[in-house]
């Protein structure tokens, strides 16, 4: 893997020696051509990226609603949040669902990419399958998901209620309202970490194998010591974005519960909005916001540190 | 002209992997079967809400909340596509989609592909700076900066617009990324050729280097399209008016504020969703492939 900052030569440099002066006047005019090519760029990510990064910090100190003018307010809003009860179970219910959904999603992913990486009939569609749901709309397809969880007339309770697995009172339960909406998550994502696990399979070299087989490792022993530890660099990028993505979970839980029922689903993002653009809470919302990009900060470098010291070459 | 051969980053998928089945005799076979049995059964569980769906949406009502609940109609109807549109702004809501994830696939694409390439291959001061951005850009939660965002458009008053919706998604940290990897990976000596014949530098961009890059940017196209299609905070947010909305964000508050007949919300979301299914079914190879490489490079 290459370094993420390691500069290749650029593909500036004719090789000919060139006059000082000249060269000079050709760097300027090739600087003046480059920054007409990142113009576009940098105008949409400082105005819409940039800018609101620091704004939102700012607006996190202050009092600010949609109507009257912001009043600098310190530390006042972090200091309700912490006071905020329903804050508190945004953020446990929001780690929580990370903590179950992150490792689930990646441990199916990697079952399901070593059962599909063998000579099977139907393995494309198999794969086609289950990677499906990364190409739908998670918030129409949550539409179904409702349905399908309702006590009454949900096909999930009809069929397994009678195998002894209840459901409670569908999306509506307040014990099971995050299940649902943890299970609708690792549903839309596991195919897409499937394939990635997939490509990283095609890299192991098959003498591996052959020369563990001749060894008479057993199957898991062969997954444990060959499969696994070579699969550590697509695990490092995987486990990074899914636990990233799992910290965001939004659109199944407005669709299937609006965060209820007693905010029993609500997470963080959803605070965000809900503080944000149906309380117009601006303040409050933009400190909700930081605390979440300091938790993502944190778990993608704690991640990174992690994965760097496994990271196999072969 | 010299042949040009690009073998990045289309890297073709999963030959048969390592695990030869040499095993024969019963054991095997009964592994065979329970593996062929758990895929039939975890494909089935995962195209549920598809096929039900799917299903749903040419049901009658009274079959939708029949009690004990059905898979199968017990018979079509197609009312409910028709009354749809009568009920909901359906056909605008389409409209809006189609515009919306359209225009930010096009901009992102001629954005992103320039920056990239500017980050890939010209020399400027400030190009590490950039860079840097970008990459922290990538891990920046896009919510974080939702309410200054929101508040800025509302102050240029492009809340409810198109060039609101479309602007700030008009180029991405990602999209930048992933040009800039695939411009790295492609040899350089046609443009050297080019720039000594004189050639100025952005028709050595559009002549030479974009058509080589035709592979990832198609597959960045689908990222953007399926990703903008898709998705629901950010339309829910910038739109009040459902005239405006996008499907997902149509269809999503309408479930939660009208009483509704299922079907007719059936109906609507099959064909919120059939669009990008169709289109995964047309460029299924590349897109996985596109995907499957974009984490190893």
């Amino acid at each position: 893997m290459t370094s993420l900052l390691g500069e290749r030569p650029a593909g500036t440099g004719t090789a000919a020696p060139v006059p000082v002066r000249r060269r000079n006047g050709l760097r300027r005019r090739q600087a003046l051509r480059a920054y007409g090519f990142i113009a576009p760029s940098v105008v949409i990510l400082g105005a819409f990226m940039a800018w609101p990064l620091v704004s939102s910090l700012r607006l996190s100190f202050f009092d600010s609603s949609q109507f009257g003018a912001d009043t600098f307010v310190g530390l006042d809003n972090y200091r309700s949040l912490l006071g905020d009860q329903v804050f508190r179970g945004d953020l446990f219910r929001t780690l929580l669902y990370a903590v179950v959904v992150t490792p689930v999603t990646v441990g199916l992913a990697v079952l399901f990419a070593v059962m599909l990486n063998r000579r099977l009939a139907g393995r494309s569609f198999f794969r086609a399958a289950i990677f499906v749901p990364a190409v739908l709309s998670l918030g129409v397809m949550s539409i179904a998901w409702d349905f399908l969880f309702d006590p009454n007339i949900g096909l999930l309770p009809h069929w397994l209620g009678p195998l002894g697995i209840s459901f409670g009172n569908g999306a509506a339960d307040p014990h099971l309202a995050l299940v649902y909406v943890m299970v609708v998550g690792i549903w839309k994502n596991v195919g897409f970490y499937m394939v990635m696990y997939l490509a990283g399979l095609a890299t192991i070299p098959k003498e591996l194998y052959e020369a563990a087989e001749v060894d008479g490792a057993r199957p898991w022993q062969k997954f444990r010591s060959i499969t696994w530890p070579l699969l550590a660099n697509t695990s490092a990028f995987v486990f990074v974005i899914a636990a990233i993505a799992s910290l965001q979970a939004f659109d199944q839980v407005y669709v299937m519960t609006r965060g209820g029922p007693f905010f029993q689903s609500e997470t963080l993002v959803y605070l965000i909005y809900r503080k944000g653009f149906q309380d117009f809470q601006f303040g409050y919302a933009s400190a909700v916001s930081w605390v979440l990009l300091v938790i993502v900060l944190i778990v993608s470098v704690a991640q990174n540190a992690f994965f760097s010291r496994r990271q196999v070459t072969y | 002209m010299t042949d040009v051969s690009v073998d990045a980053p289309t890297l073709s998928l999963p030959e048969p992997g390592p695990v030869a089945e040499r095993r024969h005799g019963p054991s095997g076979a009964a592994l065979r079967v329970l593996l062929y049995v758990s895929l039939a059964v975890v494909a089935f569980a995962v195209l549920l809400p598809v096929i039900w769906m799917l299903l749903s949406s040419v049901k009658p009502e009274h079959d939708i909340l029949a009690h004990p609940a059905q898979l199968w109609p017990t018979h079509l109807t197609f009312t409910n596509y028709s009354e749809v549109f009568k009920q909901i702004p359906f056909l605008r809501q389409f409209g809006n989609t189609v515009l919306f994830a359209g225009a930010v696939t096009l901009f992102s694409l001629f954005f992103d592909s320039m920056t990239g390439y500017a980050l890939a291959r010209l020399e400027f001061p400030g190009k590490r700076l950039l860079f840097l951005a970008v990459l922290l850009f990538l891990m920046l939660p896009a919510q974080v900066t939702l309410v200054p965002v929101y508040q800025l458009l509302s102050h240029l008053h492009l809340v409810n617009t198109f060039p609101g919706l479309i602007i700030p998604r008009a180029t991405n940290a990602f999209g930048i990324f992933f040009m800039r990897q695939f411009f790295l990976g492609i040899p350089n000596d046609m443009s050297e050729a080019a720039r000594i014949d004189g050639a100025g530098e952005f028709r050595i961009y559009s002549r030479i280097v974009l058509p080589l890059a035709m592979p990832a940017l198609l597959t960045l196209g689908l990222f953007h399209l399926m990703f903008n299609w898709n998705d629901l905070l950010w339309p829910l947010v910038l739109t009040t008016d459902t005239a405006m909305q996008t499907l997902p964000a149509g269809l999503a508050m309408f479930m939660g504020q009208h009483v509704v007949e299922y079907g007719l919300l059936m109906a609507g979301a099959t064909m919120a969703m059939v669009p990008m299914l169709l289109a995964f079914v047309v460029v299924q190879r590349r897109f996985i492939e596109g995907i499957a490489t974009t984490g190893l490079k």
